[in-house]
């Protein structure tokens, strides 16, 4: 019974859309969805989504693991409002988010003026600004995921090490990140699925230049406005497979270091 | 953006209530659905207050007219996949069309109404800073190494063809003008483009508030709309030799009006865009009126320029949109990698 309830509402909700979504491209015939896919536009945009929802992602779990390691081994007065802002990401809406940042980092923003004055370096509208973006929204899946794993981390391990004659560096190099591993690559590759069909906060500060700038998702917009719904599924079925892979591969990877940790 | 896609989503929701009401009773209010493109906004609010009135005096119960803002082709498109609207006021022929295509308006639908269904016209102008620093005085100018231009997509905003179109039918006119000189022509001006924002209020944000870009190429009222709101900022309005007419149509949605029994309301909606009233409502916006008198009453405001029309020169919207914007058209060579 309830698996039969389980899976009906996966059918309703994940798997009937998707296939709906698999089934539209060929419309266009293998021919025309090859064509579709390898055009320059289309590769570009995809390696930009994917490229930088990875960087993101990467550059999302060190800071996430600062955050979470402050927030549980440290005592300070706000730690608690500190913990809650963390998933403010979650709650806001993107297109909010990609406004403030774009006001942020535009060439006459707080910190877009003064990072292009001293270091010629452009944040709004290039690739970076999506990189700004999507760190931005996979942060909290970062500090999320490794908050609770580090916080049932009892310290008497590093003690333990420490009393063996480990320095403090050994002691958090070669025991306590071998325990957080399983969860930061969780914490990637949830915060790389959020990032890699981001749309609201990305559009606003990306530029949407063709080749450049111009993230997969946006494409898919751009194919929709010419009323060719089939070229549409067709990059957004690639997405869909890309990620299935990526995630795949992860889980896999985390489920390996879950092995040796135990 | 958001918004809009959420308010058009309970619109979508909403409409089988809609109609469940009007059934109820005789008498009752109807309702009137207007989907229109993004800078009409302002225009719209007043317009529907003056046409219920209107209505209202002819003995007719006073109707709840809604309007949904957005970008065109999203816009149309929500209307073929089964937005209940009873009335589209588009930036472009070619999206109704569209909509046309799928049997939901009638194919004829541009000869039903005078000026090609077209009650008001805009043009392409270009907006430049305080004290217009960087000299620009006409399309040329835009060309000169070192000038920033802002305009949104082409492929996603129906205002950004008007101003490629624009363009084009200016570099024709030139001296030695042909379809490569002008290809040569857009070429450089995107290349010379920041930034590519997906509509035309995006644009107007990224030129007027976030600093970027010497030249912003924008619709005429979006132009007057943004000395209004930013009246400090110094902007000023520059009126090339020559720029192109835009003829935002409107048309009935035959399918929806006739399930909900909305007809007469509908088509009295789109003609009242023709009475005086209408006319004006859009001077005042804006809008260039198709009525001489009103049109000369605020010539002030509406200086004469040459108008190119797409027709003239190329050849309709179906055939602009082959050529230029289509996937493989010459907008897409613009950002094909050199090799």
């Amino acid at each position: 019974m309830s698996l039969g309830l389980a899976l009906i509402w996966l059918g309703l909700i994940v798997i009937i859309p998707l296939g709906a979504l698999a089934l539209k491209p060929w419309e266009l015939g293998p021919g025309g969805v090859v064509e579709v896919l390898l055009e320059g536009r289309t590769l570009a945009a995809l390696r930009l989504s994917f490229g930088a929802a990875l960087l993101a992602a990467g550059l999302a779990v060190p800071l996430g693991l600062l955050f979470a390691w402050v927030v549980v081994r440290y005592r300070f007065p706000g730690r608690r409002l500190l913990d809650a802002a963390v998933d403010l990401p979650f709650a806001l809406p993107t297109a909010v988010a990609g406004l403030a940042l774009t006001a942020l980092f535009a060439p006459n923003g707080w910190l877009g003026a003064p990072l292009e004055a001293w270091f010629g370096w452009k944040v709004a509208f290039t690739p970076a600004g999506i990189v700004v973006a999507l760190v931005f929204v996979a942060l909290p899946f970062a500090a999320r995921t490794v908050e609770p794993v580090l916080r049932d981390l009892p310290p008497d391990m590093e003690e333990a090490a420490a009393t063996l004659g480990a320095t403090r560096a050994q002691a958090l190099w070669r025991v306590v990140l071998p325990s957080l591993l399983p969860a930061m690559v969780t914490g990637f590759a949830l915060g790389f699925a959020r990032a890699v069909g981001e749309y609201g906060s990305v559009i606003f500060i990306a530029g949407n230049m063709p080749m450049v700038s111009e993230i997969a998702p946006l494409l898919i917009l751009v194919k929709l406005e010419q009323f060719d719904y089939a070229a549409a599924a067709a990059v957004g079925l690639a997405m869909l497979l890309l990620s299935f892979v990526i995630l795949l591969a992860l889980n896999l990877l985390q489920r390996r270091l879950r092995r040796a940790a135990a | 953006m958001n918004a809009s896609i959420l308010s058009r989503r309970v619109l979508v929701a909403a409409a089988p209530a809609l109609v469940a009401t009007q059934a109820a009773g005789q008498g009752a209010a109807q309702t009137l659905l207007n989907v229109s493109y993004d800078p009409t906004r302002e225009f719209y609010r007043e317009f529907n207050a003056s046409f219920a009135a209107a209505w209202a005096t002819r003995g007719q119960a006073r109707p709840n007219i809604s309007t949904s803002h957005g970008g065109s082709g999203r816009q149309a498109r929500a209307v073929i996949d089964g937005l209940q609207a009873d009335v589209v006021t588009l930036a472009l022929a070619y999206d109704i069309d569209e909509i046309a295509e799928r049997g939901i308006i009638a194919r004829d639908w541009q000869r039903r109404l005078p000026n090609n269904s077209a009650p008001y016209t805009s043009t392409v102008v270009l907006l430049v800073r305080r004290g217009n620093p960087k000299q620009i005085r006409d399309w040329g100018d835009l060309l000169r190494t070192g000038v920033s231009v802002v305009t949104p997509n082409p492929k996603t905003s129906g205002g950004a063809r008007w101003n490629y179109l624009a363009l084009w039918a200016w570099a024709l006119r030139q001296q030695g003008g042909s379809p490569q000189a002008a290809e040569q022509a857009v070429t450089q001006l995107y290349r010379q483009v920041p930034v590519l924002d997906t509509g035309a209020r995006g644009s107007t944000t990224t030129f007027v508030q976030r600093g970027v870009g010497d030249v912003f190429l924008s619709w005429e009222n979006e132009a007057h709309l943004a000395l209004q709101e930013f009246p400090q900022s110094g902007l000023e309005i520059i009126y090339p030799s020559l720029s192109i007419l835009a003829e935002p149509p409107v048309a009935v949605v035959d399918a929806n009006v006739d399930r909900r029994g909305t007809r007469a309301l509908a088509e009295a909606y789109l003609q009242h865009l023709y009475t005086e009233d209408g006319q004006r409502l859009a001077a005042k916006h804006h809008y260039r009126p198709r009525d001489a008198a009103i049109l000369s009453a605020n010539a002030s405001r509406f200086p004469g320029m040459e108008l190119a029309t797409v027709d003239d020169v190329f050849g309709g919207w179906a055939n602009a949109q082959r050529t230029h914007f289509a996937d493989g058209g010459v907008f897409d060579r613009i950002y094909r990698p050199r090799r």
